[in-house]
């Protein structure tokens, strides 16, 4: 089974689905023969030809209406906006025409895509390239949310996203694009969307994470356990839908639960998840739910170590949830 | 401190505005193409349909006029919410619309209900839609006058300006990618110019010469700015110089030269020439809505000119001076219009007042997530324990 990090996985879904299915198209800023800025589209231009790996103007308004007709139309569009931060000027696309195109037409039409756009901070981006704003799309009804952490998810999670009859934000954790190694089967394989993935069984706390944070979790989860404390730790890898049947199990056995996210905590997709656990496992519950997570502030550039939850963090958070 | 002390001496003065900006330059350069004359006569060389499919149009138009009517009138009794109507722009309208082959798609903006009827929407499932009653096709969840219509290819609306522009341009090119021959044609107002959708949509469509219609709708009002608030330009047309692609400007309320204007623009983008700005010079009659009161913010006088150009009683005269239309014909065709509406009506009110409330949930996704899932019942057992959770105050039940 061969070693791939982020990059390649992702280059690797898109080449499969490609050439399995020739309505998708892939189109975005600089897609084409440069194979994009992080090089996640490097080659496709070659095998696919320039009117399936199209360079667009820049326009990131531009690329999701013309994604939104394309899908209209019967094709597979895979928009890759360059940074998540540049997502906004596509905003009204996204969330009043793409999200809401089934719905409003009453089941007429619909625009299945998957925009793919690389999140987080940790690489010296200052805060327009370094945003998550995930939690904006979650709350926006009619969209999927999916965060990879790993090679083997983003794969498999890009190639059901690209599958599946809705709209979906597949956001990259860019911070662990080539750090992030793994085996990846040749080939193709799907993970589901909506299914969580436990990567740390445990008994005293649940800590679930997502995409680069999830990394920080599993390094306090080790630390934590040289300590003594017993994590149990939660790959959510899809928000929207989410996996509630394996948090409350999870959070029903353990009694304790953190959230941990890189986006600001206000309104974080962390309050929601806090919220469901209040709903559901309040009996089950040793301790109130506990976010570590990025502040209230945009995202800075030379304290950005303090800004993102570090696993020191979450060790701290760790330790006082289960001596609570 | 005077600017040129800070950053340097002064540089020479620059005379590129002076030079190049010649008020009336472009509306020279964009001519108003017009085929029937106000007292309906026409040129016969540009006599560009045959008598009874001008005839066949003429009662759309008639059709459409008198729809607006009846559903303002509806409005104001209280029995549908809202209405956007489209009086005096209906050459606008169906002449553009009737253009396009039927494998085209129309990506509308809110006043193009005219096209969706002449395109098969039946007039039935229109009114519904301004009902939101369970014979709605949106299923009463869109205001009145956004609806969609895909057997007819009329696409979904959207109340943000200018957001179909851009789709309608990916909608072409996905058709062109697919090797199919579908020219799609959009629609929005001048106001829409204004908006970013509008610049991306051309310039994408120009830089890929992708076979789109883009059509103004020019009715010198969004909502309560004029046109000169809205734009510097002389004509709109003139924009599609910066864009790379052609421009024209035609009579809006000419059904004639809308109809031959978009037909050479359809055959353009059919034969790979790419897109063209269609500016089309109407008026906007009533108000934007029928949630807002025209005169607050335009004086009476401005209108007038404008009801002299009305497009059905141009292509009225046009018709009868061609022997195509006398006045006997012409009523007995209002009353047949009125009675086809008023059919509509009785057939509407006969559905359901509302959707049944399981319709609240579908469509967000392809399948119901666990929360839609999860609402729905909170909303069933709700409603089923008191049925005032479903009534618009608690105070009607």
């Amino acid at each position: 089974m061969p070693t791939m990090n982020i990059i390649q996985a992702v280059n690797d879904a898109l080449r499969i689905e490609m050439r399995k299915d020739p309505d998708v198209v892939v189109l975005g800023e600089d897609v084409g023969k440069f194979g994009g800025v992080f090089r996640a589209t490097q080659g496709l231009y070659d095998e696919f030809g320039a009117d399936r790996v199209i360079d667009t103007p820049l326009a990131e308004g531009g690329i999701i209406g013309t994604a939104v007709g394309m899908a209209l139309y019967g094709l597979k569009p895979v928009p890759e906006i360059q940074f998540a931060d540049f997502i906004f000027p596509a905003f009204d696309q996204i969330v009043n025409e793409v999200a809401k195109y089934r719905y409003r037409s009453g089941g007429q039409y619909a625009c299945p895509m998957v925009i793919r756009t690389p999140y987080g901070g940790g690489i010296k981006g200052g805060h327009y390239h370094s945003q998550s704003p995930e939690a904006m799309f979650i709350h926006t009804a009619g969209l999927k949310v999916v965060v990879p952490s790993n090679p083997y998810d983003a794969k498999g999670l890009l190639i059901s996203a690209i599958r599946d009859p809705d709209p979906v934000l597949f956001f990259e954790p860019k911070r662990v694009y080539r750090a992030a190694k793994g085996d990846v089967p040749e080939g193709e394989y799907a993970e589901p969307l909506g299914k969580a993935k436990i990567t740390r069984p445990g008994n005293q706390v649940t800590v679930m994470a997502w995409g680069s944070m999830w990394h920080e979790v599993d390094q306090a989860a080790r630390e934590a356990a040289a300590e003594g404390y017993d994590c149990e730790v939660i790959d959510l890898r899809s928000l929207q839908p989410l996996d509630l049947e394996t948090i409350v199990a999870s959070v029903s056995k353990t009694g304790r639960a953190i959230v941990v996210h890189e986006a600001p905590r206000t309104c974080g997709f962390g309050a929601e998840i806090a919220a469901l656990i209040q709903e559901r496992c309040f009996l089950h519950l040793e301790a109130p739910v506990a976010r570590v997570t990025g502040f209230d502030t945009p995202f800075p550039y030379t304290l950005e170590n303090e800004y993102l939850p570090r696993a020191p963090r979450i060790l701290k958070a760790i330790r006082e949830v289960v001596a609570y | 401190m005077r600017r040129e002390h800070v950053v340097g001496p002064p540089t020479r003065h620059h005379p590129r505005e002076a030079r190049d900006y010649e008020p009336g330059r472009f509306l020279k350069e964009f001519p108003l193409h017009t085929v029937i004359r106000e007292d309906g006569t026409a040129d016969p060389d540009e006599v560009v349909l045959p008598d009874a499919e001008a005839l066949r149009l003429y009662r759309w138009m008639v059709l459409n006029r008198a729809l607006d009517e009846r559903m303002i009138t509806l409005q104001r009794q209280g029995r549908i919410g809202f209405y956007i109507g489209s009086i005096g722009e209906e050459a606008t309208v169906l002449g553009t619309a009737a253009a396009m082959d039927e494998r085209d798609w129309i990506y509308p903006c809110y006043r193009e209900h005219g096209a969706a009827l002449l395109r098969g929407m039946p007039l039935v499932t229109f009114v519904c839609d301004l009902f939101g009653n369970g014979g709605d096709a949106m299923k009463g969840r869109q205001m009145p006058c956004h609806e969609a219509w895909r057997p007819g290819r009329f696409t979904s609306i959207s109340s943000p300006i200018a957001t179909q522009v851009s789709q309608a341009m990916g909608g072409a090119w996905a058709a062109k990618l697919k090797g199919e021959e579908m020219v799609a044609i959009t629609y929005f107002g001048e106001g829409a110019t204004s908006a970013h959708d509008f610049h991306t949509g051309l310039n994408f469509a120009a830089v890929r010469k992708i076979p789109v219609v883009f059509v103004c709708r020019n009715n010198g009002w969004a909502i309560s700015v004029p046109r000169e608030r809205q734009t510097a330009s002389e004509t709109i047309a003139q924009k599609a110089i910066a864009y790379g692609m052609r421009g024209e400007r035609v009579d809006g309320n000419d059904l004639l030269a809308v109809y031959a204007a978009t037909r050479r623009a359809r055959a353009r983008a059919a034969a790979g020439e790419g897109p063209t700005l269609l500016e089309c010079v109407t008026y906007r009659i009533e108000g934007h809505s029928t949630s807002d009161d025209p005169r607050a913010y335009r004086p009476a006088e401005l209108v007038e000119p404008w009801k002299r150009k009305d497009p059905i009683l141009r292509m009225r005269r046009y018709l009868s001076k061609r022997g195509a239309l006398d006045e006997a014909q012409d009523a007995a065709l209002r009353d047949e219009v009125r009675e086809q509406i008023q059919q509509a009506l009785k057939e509407a009110e006969a559905f359901p007042a509302k959707p049944p409330i399981e319709t609240l949930f579908a469509d967000v996704y392809e399948e119901p997530l666990w929360q839609q899932r999860e609402q729905l019942a909170e909303i069933e057992a709700a409603v089923a324990a008191d049925p005032r959770a479903a009534n618009p105050r608690h105070s009607d039940a």
